[in-house]
């Protein structure tokens, strides 16, 4: 770890404190449908839009409706976005001739994209074409996004009305905000990442001459080396260079802005053309975090109580720094059967036997002292170096974001851990946009209900009285989520159907598929990439579990929104549990870690756990 | 439920027309007229045919160029499929390819210990950079192989470092490829 390092991941934080109350309180004005400086460009549009849609924006809806309108809505789009890759062929704007998409694979990607997951079981530079980018996932990285905005405002509308059965309208809250709040900070952000380098255009692949030619060996048909003549390895000369292209910038700015996650190439933001610079790195971070983190101050502004906003926001930032922290400290640490490697070649494995390991890892350790400090880089890009791999890694699954800017599948067992066990929290650290805020306010409630068993009273929150229904709602959520994880999980390892896709034998496989299904359920979409999950099963399995993720977590949350709503209002007395203070942080921070690790420990256990241990002692697989 | 099933379809032709298709067109108009240079992948041209991408890795193996990072995408550097090489810290083939790459490097130069980053394979595949410790532990062999000295070479080396951006972002890095270029500029005796 460095001081350098730590003053990066200090100044993300420091940025995103300093855009939560400004962006928090603009997203409370659009929602409460206050005037504001966007409405001569917007409010037009945006009267347009439902002239052409047949949307009554006067209209309120009750939570049954609310959902219902959300549930035709991704079922349509996601039906368009299936036709779309399997048509691909026949559609403009395919320079490089890509084939239609398989059925199974073309289920799961439209299943990804409709739940915000974002979840690639292809290569995108040879998949698809760039309409199916632009026009099926890019397109769904925006109404994904705006829809789990919709979700987590119709929420707090539930706690802030009283007496009332209507949560908001669903059209209205979608399309307002992808005008107000998307619209306005992708184009520009979409520009500012073009002039860093990050690439626009619509023209087929360039192939450029290498300026050092090399040799490889031949590939038969079947993928294996072919001999020559001699008996030996036939080789063949390579002299050139294909460079995948395409409407990069427009998809990356949402993709990070709406959480969403789906790379334009297969390494995601460690492709340079994604990801070029030091400062786009910094401002997709920004990203990334900017409106999970503003929901909380739109939280604390629409229910009157902007204390209780900024103790979920410590809550959230305590969780991000823990996550970090250790996520740094293991990859700064390196691996040190690599260091072994690294200092003794092909000899080291009399210094195993000697069991000298450690030694030498300190003896390395200390001749670099002067320069770039060691530490895993397997899988990480030299421009961004260990912090901002590991804090992208933290955030990108604090958030349900999913994007990449170095391989989870390559950190150490323990550096990988943590962005699974922030998957397994069902990501409430900041949390997707709009998913994270409901998200949290589940685990709020079941805050308040533990508070409120503590003292032996009625639990209250914000004036509302939390009742046996909210509870047992609240509860729901709370269970579908590791149901599906662990049962996938576990059949994917019992039979050979799940087992063949591993990349890495020994416990690390495990950890592929676990990681594989917490990501698919959480809906974040990131991977530990080596597990080959364009099978039938996994695109199957994943595809549902995808879509249970989504949809069996929001039709709870709205009942408790819509039960909430048409509570009477409350006076907080002598013994109500504030939910303002550190006590409430504290306590909210407790139980977002006991339920994840009560459910969890024996699965990571298995995994990254005994991974590290064997590591240690030396052992590989 | 007939209602928002008309409007579900509807919503989705419009909001696709508007955010699928006219953003994209609209960003990548505004982007080839006001940075066509980004917009279209930074690409080097010598004797009037493209050379590469300033972004993009290549592979270096003759003795004379600085060498790139080991790559995992397609056979090394395939631009038109990135990725890493998923390798887990404990699977036997990474351990098996930093042994023998580890042979080869520190035969090169016994001298000093070999920068991780030359071990390690990145992210993308595509690293462009390599950090400026693998520069160095690289200078001698380039200067004899060109017939410089090393300090010439350490010169065209800090030329080509950048340091972190704007002095807190990022790593110190050096660009391969356009180090490369220079150097055949500067001493074009190839090996």
């Amino acid at each position: 770890m460095t001081a350098n390092g730590w003053l990066q991941i200090l100044l993300l934080l420091l940025v995103v404190l300093l855009i939560t109350k400004p962006l928090g309180a603009f997203m409370a004005r659009v929602f409460s449908r206050e005037r504001t400086w966007l409405d001569p460009v917007m409010r037009p549009v945006e009267r347009l839009i439902y002239r052409l849609t047949a949307v009554d924006e006067d209209h309120e809806m009750e939570w049954p409706e609310y959902a219902l309108s959300l549930i035709l809505f991704s079922a349509v789009s996601m039906l368009v976005l299936y036709v779309m890759e399997r048509v691909q062929q026949w559609l403009p704007w395919n320079p490089q001739k890509l084939a239609g998409v398989a059925p199974a694979l073309a289920f799961n990607t439209a299943a990804s994209f409709t739940t915000n997951t974002n979840w690639q079981s292809y290569v995108p530079e040879t998949t698809m074409s760039y309409l199916t980018q632009m026009a099926g996932l890019a397109y769904h990285n925006w109404v994904s996004a705006a829809a789990g905005i919709a979700l987590a405002v119709a929420f707090i509308r539930g706690i802030a009305r009283r007496e009332q059965k209507t949560i908001g309208n669903f059209w209205v809250d979608m399309v307002r905000g992808t005008l107000w709040i998307l619209a306005p900070l992708c184009l520009v952000g979409a520009l500012v990442l073009v002039s860093q380098g990050v690439v626009q255009n619509l023209k087929a692949y360039d192939t450029v001459q290498l300026v050092d030619p090399y040799q490889t060996p031949q590939l038969g048909a079947d993928g294996k080396p072919v001999n020559g003549v001699d008996g030996k390895p036939a080789m063949q000369t390579v002299t050139q260079q294909m460079i995948a292209q395409g409407p990069t910038a427009s998809q990356e700015i949402i993709k990070e802005l709406g959480t969403n996650g789906g790379g334009f190439f297969n390494a995601n933001s460690a492709h340079p053309f994604e990801n070029p610079t030091p400062l786009t790195n910094f401002l997709e971070m920004v990203c990334i975090l900017a409106i999970p983190s503003a929901f909380t101050y739109t939280l604390g502004k629409m229910t009157g109580s902007p204390r209780h906003g900024w103790a979920v926001w410590a809550a959230m930032v305590v969780l991000l720094l823990a996550g970090v922290t250790t996520a740094y400290w293991a990859e700064a640490r390196g691996n040190p059967l690599v260091t072994a490697a690294a200092q003794h070649g092909s000899q080291q494995n009399s210094s195993l036997q000697q069991g000298s390991l450690q030694l030498d890892s300190l003896k390395y350790a200390s001749s670099h002292a002067a320069g770039q400090s060691i530490g895993n880089l397997e899988g990480k890009e030299v421009r961004f170096g260990v912090a901002n791999s590991v804090l992208w890694a933290t955030i990108t699954t604090d958030t349900s974001c999913g994007a990449i800017n170095a391989q989870h599948d390559s950190f150490t067992p323990l550096g990988g851990m943590v962005p699974m066990i922030n998957l397994m929290l069902s990501e409430v650290i900041f949390g997707g946009v709009g998913a994270g805020m409901y998200g949290m306010l589940v685990f709020v409630i079941l805050s308040v209900f533990i508070a409120g068993l503590m003292v032996g009273r009625t639990p209250e929150y914000l004036g509302k009285k939390i009742e046996a229904y909210d509870v047992k709602m609240a509860m729901l959520v709370i269970l579908i989520f590791p149901l599906v994880i662990l049962v996938l999980t576990a059949i994917s390892v019992l039979f050979n159907f799940g087992t063949s896709s591993m990349a890495n034998a020994g416990p690390h496989g495990f950890s592929e598929v676990l990681y594989a299904f917490s990501s698919a359920v959480a809906n974040n979409g990131s991977a530990f990439g080596g597990i080959n999950a364009n099978t039938p099963w996994y695109n199957i399995s994943m595809g549902i579990a995808m879509l249970l993720g989504r949809f069996m977590m929001i039709l709870p949350m709205l009942a408790i929104a819509g039960n909430l709503a048409g509570k009477k209002h409350v006076p907080a007395s002598l013994g109500t549990f504030p939910v303002t203070g550190p006590l409430f942080t504290v306590l909210l921070i407790s139980v977002v870690l006991i339920v994840g690790a009560l459910t969890f420990f024996p699965a990571l256990s298995l995994g990254p756990i005994l991974e590290h241990l064997l590591m240690q002692a030396g052992k590989t697989f | 439920m007939k209602k928002n099933l008309i409007t579900s379809v509807l919503m989705t032709v419009v909001t696709t027309l508007l955010f699928g298709l006219l953003f994209p067109l609209a960003v990548t108009g505004l982007a080839q007229v006001l940075f066509p240079k980004q917009a279209n992948g930074e690409l080097l041209t010598r004797n009037g045919s493209f050379i590469g991408s300033q972004l993009i890795g290549q592979p270096f193996s003759s003795s004379g160029y600085f060498h790139s990072r080991p790559s995992a995408a397609g056979t090394g550097y395939d631009a038109g499929n990135s990725g890493g090489s998923n390798l887990g810290p404990t699977n036997q083939s990474l351990i098996a390819r930093v042994q023998g790459d580890a042979d080869r490097l520190q035969a090169e130069n016994p001298k000093f210990p070999i920068p991780p980053d030359l071990l390690t394979t990145s992210g993308s595949g595509l690293d462009p950079h390599i950090s400026p410790e693998a520069a160095e532990f690289q200078v001698p062999r380039i200067a004899k192989e060109r017939g410089l000295s090393e300090d010439r070479v350490r010169e065209i080396v800090r030329q080509h470092t950048e340091s972190r951006q704007f002095g807190f972002l990022g790593e110190p890095r050096v660009n391969v490829l356009q180090l490369n270029l220079d150097l055949d500029q500067i001493a074009p005796k190839r090996p």
